[in-house]
């Protein structure tokens, strides 16, 4: 009976949490069906287009968590993530270090960039925060091209050790990690710390007068979201086994903007819908081989497209067609109810 | 060597401050960070490169034409794109992104990956107290100077002027005293990208284009506006002309320098802003709740 009685907690959450809003329950036939992938279709193709959509997914939450959670939007976050994927490969390269040191480190090296550009940064703010960081991939760029003995140059650092050899194990591996540390990032946002962003980000100076020390959270936000973007770096690096100045691009950035906004901010949840529905639109473009001239152009009609219908972003839009607040209690409901699950009131 | 500085870093200048003039302004009257801005000052190239080759005209004939339909296109692409979502600050940003790449892949689709060049449309040099200067060098800073002053008249000495001033400071008010704040919007993105196509059309005989030329020019601009102090156009001028000749003397006097102008001018913006946050001339403004 002892044995049994965690998984009757977990059966009784399941039944009085997760199914009854049509939100948690599709997170979890998502956790399910991106478990169960690599046994109902085994093409490596597809497989690596998941592998990368789940290293991006890291990617567009991470920079969702320090720009919508505490209001410093990033346009530079390629920095993290090419930090992140460089460093970790050069360790791997040079002094032969296993990956499963060098990316740890990696994202060590990537949170200490970002503690450095926070604090860089805790003195502007708004557009002039954003612009600077921008600027930041960049001087990194430039100061690769200087020491083309160390990074590669143009072509970068390759022949990279694998994480593991099977792709399916590598699969594994790297949707553990994206589960591990996109719900690891919702659960730091829905947590105090979350709250106090909110609140910095919302007026900063009625914050600092409710006594939070806002310089020191607003560069635990860079250097959280570092950390987490320059995991998801060296995970691409280890996976297509080189890194190159693409990692930094400016592209690259803008990407992680489009996702997030995309997918819509503040939830986390939603840049990581956005890059599972735009990643694999873009690349299955490709497969069609008098189309894929045009995915680029395609995706941006797209991403236009639905913003005029959804300004706010896909997941918003979506949730609230879905869900109504209980007005008294403040907690979701089905549209379908017509009384609050959790206090009865009436949601009519 | 001296001379070259002193010319590239002139023209490389000035080109910045028409396109970081014409952000600034927009940026001031309606807060949009526009990233398609310099999509715009690439269509005006492509577009005079079409006439020029495709149309047979001339240069004279050529460019007014492209001017025109570039600022045309760019208040369709408001209305149709921009104002649907005008409230939503963060849709507004990713509608500009993906105008951009909307520009530059059709770019690449009607005009191919490689480089393109026009021919000159001036031949022959002059020498200025010892420098040499090429026409075509020439004309452009004439060009440029000419705008600019143009613009600055524009905004300091006409009601339009005032109107857009007006706005940049508070919209609110601003409409309170009868401004239609539309109407100004709209004058002012006319205006912005006129700037943009006339840099294009600049650049159109001095440099290649290809469809990636838009991403460059755009970061520098950005680094531009936020060292003068966003929303100054006094700042963006001078800011464009320190970045030009920061840029210039690093290709010239430093080994490998073409590669480290973009990060040497964003090192010098980022040093400014850990001194002074607001930019070289701009305003300290009150946290907006």
């Amino acid at each position: 009976m002892l044995i049994l009685a965690p998984l009757r907690i977990a059966a009784s959450y399941l039944w009085r949490e997760v199914l009854p809003l049509p939100s948690r329950a599709a997170v979890l036939v998502f956790v399910l069906a991106i478990l169960g992938l690599p046994y109902l279709v085994n093409d490596p193709y597809f497989l690596r287009i998941a592998i990368m959509t789940s290293i991006f997914s890291v990617f567009a939450a991470s920079w969702d968590f320090l720009s919508s959670y505490s209001g410093q939007v990033s346009f530079g976050h390629a920095l993290f993530f090419g930090v992140g994927a460089y460093s970790s490969a050069m360790l791997n390269h040079h002094l032969g270090w296993n990956p499963w040191l060098t990316l740890p480190l990696g994202g060590g090296v990537a949170m200490i960039s970002g503690v450095m550009v926070g604090y860089l940064c805790q003195r502007l703010r708004g557009s002039y925060l954003s612009l600077a960081t921008l600027s930041f991939p960049l001087i990194l760029t430039g100061l690769l091209f200087l020491f083309p003995e160390a990074s590669g140059g143009e072509l970068g650092v390759s022949g990279l050790t694998p994480l593991v050899r099977s792709r399916v194990g590598f699969y594994y591996v790297v949707v553990l990690a994206m589960l591990v540390l996109n719900f690891g990032l919702w659960k730091l946002g829905d947590s105090k710390i979350g709250l106090i962003l909110h609140a910095i980000r919302e007026d900063e100076v009625a914050a600092r007068a409710s006594g939070i020390n806002t310089v020191r959270y607003k560069v635990m936000a860079f250097a959280v979201s570092a950390l987490v973007a320059g995991l998801s770096g060296g995970l691409l690096a280890h996976f297509i086994r080189s890194v190159g100045p693409s990692t930094l691009e400016v592209a690259l950035s803008f990407q992680a903007v489009i996702w997030g906004i995309f997918g819509g901010v503040a939830t986390i949840y939603g840049p990581i819908l956005g890059v599972f529905l735009l990643y694999p639109f873009t690349e299955l473009l490709s497969l069609f081989g008098s189309i894929s001239e045009y995915r680029l152009l395609m995706f941006a009609l797209v991403v236009l497209l639905v913003l005029i219908f959804m300004p706010e972003g896909i997941t918003p839009w979506i949730r609230d067609k879905l869900e109504t607040e209980c007005r008294r209690c403040k907690s979701p409901n089905v549209f379908t109810r017509h009384e609050c699950r959790i206090c009865q009131a009436d949601l009519r | 060597m001296f001379q070259d500085i002193l010319i590239t870093g002139l023209i490389n200048g000035g080109i910045y401050a028409l396109l970081a003039v014409g952000f600034s302004l927009i940026f001031g009257v309606a807060r949009i960070v526009n990233i398609a801005h310099t999509g715009f000052y690439m269509l005006s190239a492509y577009a005079i490169y079409t006439l020029l080759n495709k149309a047979g005209l001339s240069f004279f004939y050529a460019i007014p034409i492209a001017v025109t339909g570039v600022t045309l296109f760019s208040l369709v692409a408001f209305k149709l794109v921009i104002e649907p979502i005008r409230e939503h600050e963060s849709a507004v940003l990713i509608a500009t992104i993906a105008l951009a790449l909307v520009f530059q892949e059709g770019v690449l689709l009607i005009f191919g990956g490689h480089f393109l060049g026009n021919p000159t449309l001036l031949e022959g040099k002059m020498e200025v107290l010892g420098v040499t200067v090429t026409y075509q060098q020439s004309l452009a800073l004439a060009v440029v100077s000419l705008v600019l002053l143009g613009t600055w008249v524009l905004l300091t000495r006409t009601r339009l002027g005032l109107a857009i001033r007006a706005t940049a400071n508070d919209v609110e008010v601003a409409n309170l005293m009868g401004i239609n704040v539309n109407r100004v919007t709209m004058a002012t993105m006319a205006i912005s990208v006129m700037l943009a196509a006339i840099a294009g059309a600049v650049v159109a005989p001095l440099y290649v284009m290809e469809p990636l030329m838009w991403l460059r020019p755009l970061v520098i601009i950005l680094s531009i506006v936020v060292l003068g102090g966003l929303g100054s156009i006094k700042g963006s001028v001078i800011g464009a002309f320190i970045i030009g000749y920061v840029e210039t003397l690093t290709v010239f006097l430093v080994p490998s320098g073409s590669f480290l102008k973009g990060a040497v001018s964003l090192g010098i913006m980022v040093i400014v802003l850990l001194f002074r946050p607001e930019g070289l001339f701009g305003v300290v403004f009150e946290e907006e709740r």
